[in-house]
């Protein structure tokens, strides 16, 4: 241990280097070849050369416009209903949960430790065209007699919003639980409504959470492919299908890694776009 | 008596503005219950799916209850071999990523060093790239080498890949609240760096470095669109569900979604415990 006392400086470069190589080997330089390969044309009979081909780009965009749009709009829908839902919940375990908070929390991050395709066929089943919800929704004539809920963009909605609720409800605890009370307490001194308390003191204070519970239930969702596949129908296929079936079944490798980087692109402009609204302290802070 | 008998000719409309009182008093508390009723429905289904007795292939409507499924766990092709490569991936692939993290949040919590903010950025940006981009990166580099072959090592590769990022966050979650004194103590005490570390660093962290652990173990497990990209021919659990839920799932991968949920609960809870016994100590 003599070399680290003579080589301080050395040491955290020495921790940093196996991890960081194990990245930049297996995370960065794959984008590279991703980018690579999706300026390449020909064939999987003939080989794919590297060619420049931007066209690839342009037959991502026109081809499957579609697509990107669907994946948003999901995206989008499910992100604001998960926040809607789970904000009232992650309020009552900040403020009411008293001793049971850990055990509530648990409760929240339940799903995850069910395989994630396991409880998504769990809602198949749920949704299934002769079970209990559907017959229901048609009694109740929510639903038309031979109308369905599985295959439909409500199905694939409702997957990703419960997939991905926890991911917008702990942040979301996380920042309300920081809230001092007595601040609430004093604009209620002060004649605030409850109403008008909430708007002006609690919303604001848990801005933090909402931006990083929407920026985590958005980006996994927007790239989702599983959903779609099995609540939907290939109506309500989004980008992250065609990706997954270009890769692995028509092994069309520069359309698909095209079409990742426009939806990587797409991502980050609207990440970037949400930043810009609320304000970037707020995703560092 | 007559109280009851008042109750009891109470019409039932009184009956019912009293509970709608009650619900309107705690519209909170009764909201909550039902959202996590809503949480926890698909995972009591898929509990109660796995002793479902199905007559043909689909296991879609309830039929009749059997042990059947638990106790011929593996009588479906192939479960077997993915649940043990599942299992095997976890292991490997979450030790070598909690030690990677755990040197890289040492390092960034300790020690000043050019570099910092990029290290940061390099640790943060795989948790932000759609899962999709990081499979399809990661399969292009491995077509574009003439060498590799598609299956343990590459979906082992992927997997170390994906966790390093969550054990970082994890141990240096630890490590910010940690009271640098201690180490300073031992150091004046005459111990060397190494003996700090091992004597008074590690075991505070250690509880950190557990939850890693599991953390990066759980992710693996669970992990599909990934391994999907890169695993060859070679069939992880996720990937098993896959290939199954194309033709009906069989009740077997109900009876292993709920061992998963099962062990991994009990590990949690027994946490939650822990904590609250450690926090009952500190304030008696």
């Amino acid at each position: 241990m003599g070399f680290f006392h003579q080589h301080r400086g050395l040491t955290p470069y020495l921790l940093l280097a196996p991890g960081l190589l194990w990245l930049g080997v297996f995370f960065l330089v794959p984008l590279g070849f991703l980018a690579y390969q999706s300026l390449q044309s020909g064939s999987i009979d003939f080989g794919y050369a590297f060619t420049w081909s931007w066209g690839n780009y342009w037959n991502a965009i026109k081809n499957y416009h579609g697509h990107f749009v669907r994946s948003f709009e999901y995206a989008g829908i499910a992100t604001v209903v998960a926040l809607v839902v789970s904000y009232p919940v992650a309020y009552w375990i900040a403020f009411r949960g008293g001793r049971w908070k850990n055990l509530l929390l648990l409760g929240i991050v339940a799903p995850f430790f069910v395989t994630y395709l396991i409880r998504t066929l769990a809602w198949e089943t749920i949704l299934a065209d002769h079970g209990f919800v559907v017959n229901t929704l048609r009694d109740l004539h929510l639903v038309s007699a031979n109308g369905r809920i599985l295959a439909t963009s409500t199905a694939v909605i409702a997957g990703i919003t419960y997939n991905f609720l926890p991911f917008m409800a702990l942040p979301l605890y996380v920042s309300i639980e920081q809230i001092d009370v007595r601040l609430i307490e004093a604009a209620e001194d002060l004649y605030a409504s409850k109403l008008h308390a909430f708007l002006r003191v609690t919303l604001p204070l848990s801005l933090p959470g909402i931006v990083a519970g929407t920026l985590l239930t958005f980006i996994p969702a927007a790239g989702d492919f599983i959903n779609a596949q099995l609540l939907g129908s290939t109506q309500n296929h989004m980008i992250g299908n065609v990706i997954q079936s270009k890769f692995l079944e028509l092994t069309d490798y520069p359309a698909a890694a095209s079409m990742s980087f426009v939806l990587m692109a797409a991502i980050v402009a609207s990440v970037l776009l949400y930043a810009r609204a609320v304000g970037t302290e707020q995703l560092t802070g | 008596m007559s109280a009851v008998a008042v109750d009891a000719k109470r019409p039932p409309q009184s009956l019912f503005s009293t509970a709608w009182a009650f619900v309107k008093r705690n519209v909170l508390t009764v909201y909550s219950l039902l959202f996590f009723g809503y949480l926890l429905l698909p995972i009591g289904i898929v509990i109660a799916f796995s002793f479902n007795n199905p007559t043909g292939r689909f296991n879609y409507v309830w039929q009749g209850f059997t042990w059947n499924n638990w106790r011929y766990w593996d009588g479906v092709p192939g479960i077997r071999s993915a649940i043990f490569l599942s299992l095997e991936i976890g292991f490997i692939a979450s030790l070598i990523a909690t030690a990677l993290g755990t040197s890289i949040a040492l390092a960034l919590v300790r020690y000043g060093f050019r570099g910092r903010g990029t290290t940061n950025i390099l640790v943060f940006l795989p948790l932000s790239t759609p899962e999709i981009v990081l499979g399809a990166s990661l399969l292009t580099l491995f077509l574009n080498i003439s060498f590799v072959t598609f299956g343990f090592w590459t979906i082992l590769i992927a997997h170390v890949m994906f966790c390093i990022s969550f054990a970082v966050v994890t141990v240096k979650a630890r490590l910010v609240g940690f009271d640098r004194h201690l180490e300073e103590a031992a150091m004046d005490l005459g111990a060397n760096e190494w003996a700090t570390f091992r004597k008074v660093t590690l075991p505070l962290i250690a509880p950190a470095i557990l939850a890693a652990l599991l953390l990066c173990f759980a992710i693996s497990i669970d992990d599909f669109v990934v391994t999907y990209f890169n695993a060859g021919t070679r069939v992880t659990f996720p990937l098993f569900v896959w290939g199954a839920a194309r033709v009906g799932a069989p009740a077997q991968v109900n009876v292993m979604g709920t061992a998963i949920f099962v062990v991994a609960l009990s590990l949690m809870l027994l946490n939650v415990l822990l904590q609250r016994r450690r926090e009952s100590q500190v304030r008696t």
